[in-house]
C-alpha cells in the first residue's frame, strides 16, 4: 500500500505578519515547525505501513524551507518526501492550495490512500483535504477517528453530529484524521543518524501536468484578503472591586430573572 | 469551467467509461477514449475509470456576470431526521442579507424521508425550499451530497452559498466549492453584502489574534461556512410559505464509491452549545475537586458547566465540554467564568453571549474586556458564597 501524506509548515507562533497590499502573511524570518494535526495524519500513514507494508511519502507546498518538516517527517519513518516549491504557487487559497497539490501527488505518482490532518493552526480551515479529493476525482472521509484496511479499500470511522458513521471507500481515497486516532511518535535520533542528509525532492510547476500558470497561487485563487485588523473591543462593563460580590451577583441575577 | 483529459500513460483502452458516460459524450477513437461536445463535465467518468486514467483540469472563466447570479441558498442540514439548528440560523442571517438587494432566500434538504423538515422549514420565510428524498441519501457521502447541492445550484444560480460549519458541512463545502471553481471561506464570524452582491465574509485568523475580511470578486458563487450559534435564529412564524420542489437525480449520479457499513445514531447529547446558562472553570481553580462547586453552581442556577482548555488537557474535563477555537462555541443567555484569564481562543467563541460576569483576581485579565460584569475577586471566596446563599433561597 502506497500512502502520501499532506504536510505544512506552519509559523511556530500566533504572532505573524501580514503583507499590507496583498494580505500574504510573510512567512520569511519567522520560525516555522510542522503542524500539529499533520502529526496525527503521519502517525497513521507509519502505523498502516508497519501493518500492511508499502511506502510512506509525504509532501508539502510551500517555500524552500519547509524542507525542515520535510527531514522531521524522515525522523518519524517516512519513505520520500517532497517539497514543491515555486514563486508562481505563492498566495494560495484554499481553491488553489487543493489544485496545486493534486497536481503534484499525481505528479509523484499513484498512491492508494492520501492522507490529511484535520486543519492546519494558520490556514485552519479544515477544507484542503476534501478539495484536493475533489480535484482527483476520489472519495473522502473527514474527521476519522479510526482506520483500518478492509479488502480493497479502507473503513473509516467518522463522527457527525447525531450519529457515528462507519463508511468503506475503495482506493484511491483520502482521509482527514482527527487527533484522537494515534498519538504521535517522536522524531528519532537513531533514525536521524540513519538517514543521513537523505535529499528531499524539491520541484516546482514544471514536473505537474497542468502547466498554465494562472491555474496557480495568487492568480489562480478566487477569494482575495481584503483587510486584517485586530479584534476590536466594543462591550460596555461594570467593575467591582470592592468586595461584597456574592451579595450583588445574586441581586443582579435577580434582576436579569436567572433566579 | 473544467475539462475532463484521459491519461496516455495510464489508459489502458477498456472502454467503461463509453458504457458508464450517462450522456453518450464519450467514443473510442484509435482503441482511446475522446469526449464528445455532449460531455457536460458530470465527473462519472472519473469517478468510475477503473486505472484513474480520466481526469478533471480547470479552464477558468476570466469574469463572471454577477448579475445572472441572484439571491442566497441555505443547505440545511438534517441529522438523524432533524434539521439541525444552525440551517435556520443561516436562514435568519441571509434573510437581514438578502433584503436591501431584494434577493431571494432559498433552502436545500439532502437526505431520506425529509418531507417533516421541509415542512418545518416553510414557517421561516424561505422562498423555495429544493428536496433531494432518495434512500441512497440515507447517510453521508460527500461526493453525492455534493451532486445534489450542485445540481440545484446550477438551476437556481444562487450568488451566495451558506452552509454550517458543522462536520458535515465542512466535509461537503470544499468539494461543492471546488466543483464551481470559486472561493470557500471557513468559520465566519461576521457577513455582509454588498450592493454589487460581493459578499464580506470577516473571519478570525491565526488563532483569533486578527480578524481577516475576505471577499470572492470574480467567481460565483461565493460560498461560506459559519459555525453554529454564531448567527440568531428567526422567529419562527404561523404562516407556512415557500414553495417545495422536490428534486430528483439520476440514479448514476447518486451513486459513489462510498458505502457505509454502519452507522449508529448517538444519544442525543446534550451539548454546552445548546445550554441556556453556563458556569466555567478556569485555570483558577486548583484542584479538580474544586470542579464540584463549579457544577453546583450550575445546577443551582439550572445551567451545565463547561472548562478551558487547560483543564481538558489536565484530564479534568473532556473536550466536549471545552470552549474555545479548539473546543464549542457557545452563546448562551447568561456565562458565568470563574478563574479564566480570557485568551482570545477562548474569549472569540463565547463573546455573544447575552450576559458576561467574570470572576478573576487579576484585575488586569484580559476576560475583563469581554465581560459585563467584572468581578475582581476570588473565585474561591465569591463561588461558595453564592451557593450558600443560592440555597438558603431554595430552602
Ligand atoms: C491554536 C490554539 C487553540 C486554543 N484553543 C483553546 C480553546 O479552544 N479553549 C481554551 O480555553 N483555550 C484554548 N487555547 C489556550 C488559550 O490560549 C489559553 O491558554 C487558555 O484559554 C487559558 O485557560 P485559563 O484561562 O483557564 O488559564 P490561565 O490563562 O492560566 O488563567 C487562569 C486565570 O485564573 C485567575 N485566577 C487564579 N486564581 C484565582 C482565584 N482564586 N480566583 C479567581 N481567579 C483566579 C488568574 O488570574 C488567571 O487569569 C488555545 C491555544 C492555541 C494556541
Ligand atoms: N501547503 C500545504 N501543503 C501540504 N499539505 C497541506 C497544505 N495546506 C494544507 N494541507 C493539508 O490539508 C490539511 C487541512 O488544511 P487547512 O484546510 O489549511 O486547515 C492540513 O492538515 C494538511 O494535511
Amino acid at each position: 500500500m502506497n500512502i502520501f501524506v499532506c504536510i505544512k509548515q506552519v509559523p511556530a507562533t500566533n504572532k505573524v505578519q501580514v503583507d499590507e497590499k496583498t494580505g500574504v502573511l510573510k512567512r520569511s524570518g519567522v520560525a516555522g515547525k510542522m503542524n500539529p494535526y499533520d502529526l496525527y495524519a503521519l502517525e497513521t500513514a507509519l502505523r498502516l505501513r508497519e501493518k500492511h507494508g508499502g511506502t510512506v511519502t509525504v509532501g508539502t507546498m510551500g517555500p524552500p524551507q519547509a524542507q525542515a518538516i520535510i527531514r522531521e517527517a524522515y525522523m518519524m519513518g517516512a519513505d520520500e518526501g517532497y517539497v514543491f516549491s515555486d514563486r508562481r504557487l505563492g498566495g494560495a487559497d484554499v481553491l488553489a492550495t487543493g489544485y496545486t497539490l493534486s497536481q503534484a501527488i499525481r505528479s509523484v505518482g499513484d498512491f492508494d490512500l492520501i492522507l490529511c490532518g484535520k486543519q492546519t493552526t494558520d490556514g485552519d480551515t479544515a477544507q484542503v483535504g476534501p478539495a484536493i479529493a475533489e480535484y482527483l476525482g476520489i472519495p473522502h472521509a473527514a474527521w476519522v477517528s479510526r482506520l483500518e484496511v478492509r479488502g480493497d479499500g479502507v473503513d473509516a470511522e467518522q463522527q457527525l453530529q447525531d450519529v457515528v458513521e462507519t463508511v468503506h471507500m475503495p482506493f484511491p481515497c483520502l482521509v482527514t484524521v482527527e487527533q484522537d486516532i494515534y498519538m504521535p511518535r517522536l522524531p528519532s535520533l537513531k533514525k536521524a543518524r540513519e538517514i543521513g542528509d537523505k535529499p528531499v525532492h524539491v520541484q516546482g510547476l514544471e514536473s505537474f501536468l497542468d502547466q498554465d500558470e494562472s491555474h496557480y497561487g495568487l492568480t489562480g485563487s478566487a477569494t482575495q484578503v481584503e483587510r486584517i485588523f485586530p479584534p476590536q473591543d466594543d462591550t460596555e462593563h461594570e467593575v467591582w472591586e470592592d468586595g461584597n460580590s456574592a451579595e450583588k451577583l445574586k441581586a443582579v441575577l435577580k434582576r436579569w430573572k436567572f433566579i | 469551467m473544467a475539462k475532463i483529459a484521459v491519461l496516455e500513460r495510464k489508459c489502458t483502452g477498456c472502454s467503461l467509461c463509453v458504457k458508464n458516460c450517462p450522456f453518450s459524450a464519450i467514443d473510442m477513437k484509435d482503441g482511446r477514449p475522446e469526449l464528445n461536445a455532449a460531455c457536460k463535465v458530470c465527473g462519472i467518468c472519473v469517478k468510475t475509470c477503473p486505472e484513474q486514467a480520466i481526469v478533471k483540469l480547470e479552464t477558468r472563466v476570466e469574469s463572471v456576470d454577477k448579475s445572472k447570479w441572484r439571491d442566497i441558498l441555505v443547505f440545511a442540514e438534517v441529522s438523524a431526521g432533524r434539521l439541525h439548528p444552525v440551517g435556520l440560523e443561516l436562514i435568519g442571517k441571509a434573510r437581514e442579507l438578502a433584503e436591501p438587494l431584494d434577493f431571494k432566500v432559498k433552502a436545500v434538504l439532502v437526505g431520506e424521508n425529509l418531507k417533516p423538515c421541509a415542512e418545518e422549514l416553510r414557517h421561516f420565510g424561505v422562498s423555495e425550499i429544493a428536496v433531494y428524498d432518495d434512500p441512497a441519501l440515507s447517510y453521508f457521502r460527500a461526493d453525492v451530497y455534493a451532486s445534489c447541492v450542485e445540481d440545484y445550484i446550477r438551476f437556481a444560480r444562487p450568488s451566495v452559498v451558506l452552509v454550517g460549519a458543522t462536520s458535515l458541512g465542512r466535509s461537503l463545502a470544499p468539494r461543492l466549492s471546488t466543483r464551481f471553481h470559486t472561493g470557500l471561506t471557513a468559520d465566519c464570524t461576521k457577513l455582509e453584502l454588498r450592493e454589487n452582491s460581493d459578499l464580506v465574509q470577516i473571519r478570525p485568523a491565526f488563532g483569533g489574534n486578527i480578524m481577516a475580511q475576505i471577499v470572492t470578486e470574480n467567481t460565483r458563487p461565493q460560498f461560506a461556512t459559519v459555525r453554529y450559534k454564531v448567527m440568531n435564529p428567526p422567529v419562527r412564524s404561523e404562516k407556512a410559505e415557500g414553495n417545495v420542489l422536490f428534486r430528483s437525480l439520476p440514479k448514476a449520479v447518486l451513486e459513489s464509491r462510498t458505502s457505509c457499513v454502519s452507522s449508529t445514531p448517538l444519544p442525543p447529547k446534550k451539548s454546552i452549545s445548546d445550554a441556556e446558562i453556563l458556569v466555567v472553570g478556569g485555570r483558577g481553580l486548583q484542584k479538580e475537586a474544586d470542579l464540584s462547586m463549579i457544577r453546583e453552581l450550575a445546577a443551582l442556577l439550572g445551567g451545565d458547566w463547561a472548562t478551558t482548555r487547560p483543564l481538558v488537557e489536565k484530564g479534568w474535563s473532556t473536550n466536549d465540554r471545552q470552549i474555545g477555537l479548539s473546543g464549542r462555541t457557545v452563546r448562551p443567555r447568561l456565562i458565568i467564568t470563574c478563574g479564566v484569564s480570557g485568551a482570545i481562543q477562548f474569549t472569540s467563541c463565547m463573546n455573544a453571549s447575552d450576559h458576561i460576569v467574570a470572576i478573576n483576581t487579576d484585575r488586569s485579565a484580559p476576560i475583563f474586556s469581554v465581560a459585563h460584569i467584572a468581578i475582581v475577586d476570588d473565585l474561591y471566596r465569591v463561588v461558595p458564597e453564592l451557593i450558600r446563599m443560592l440555597k438558603e433561597e431554595q430552602a
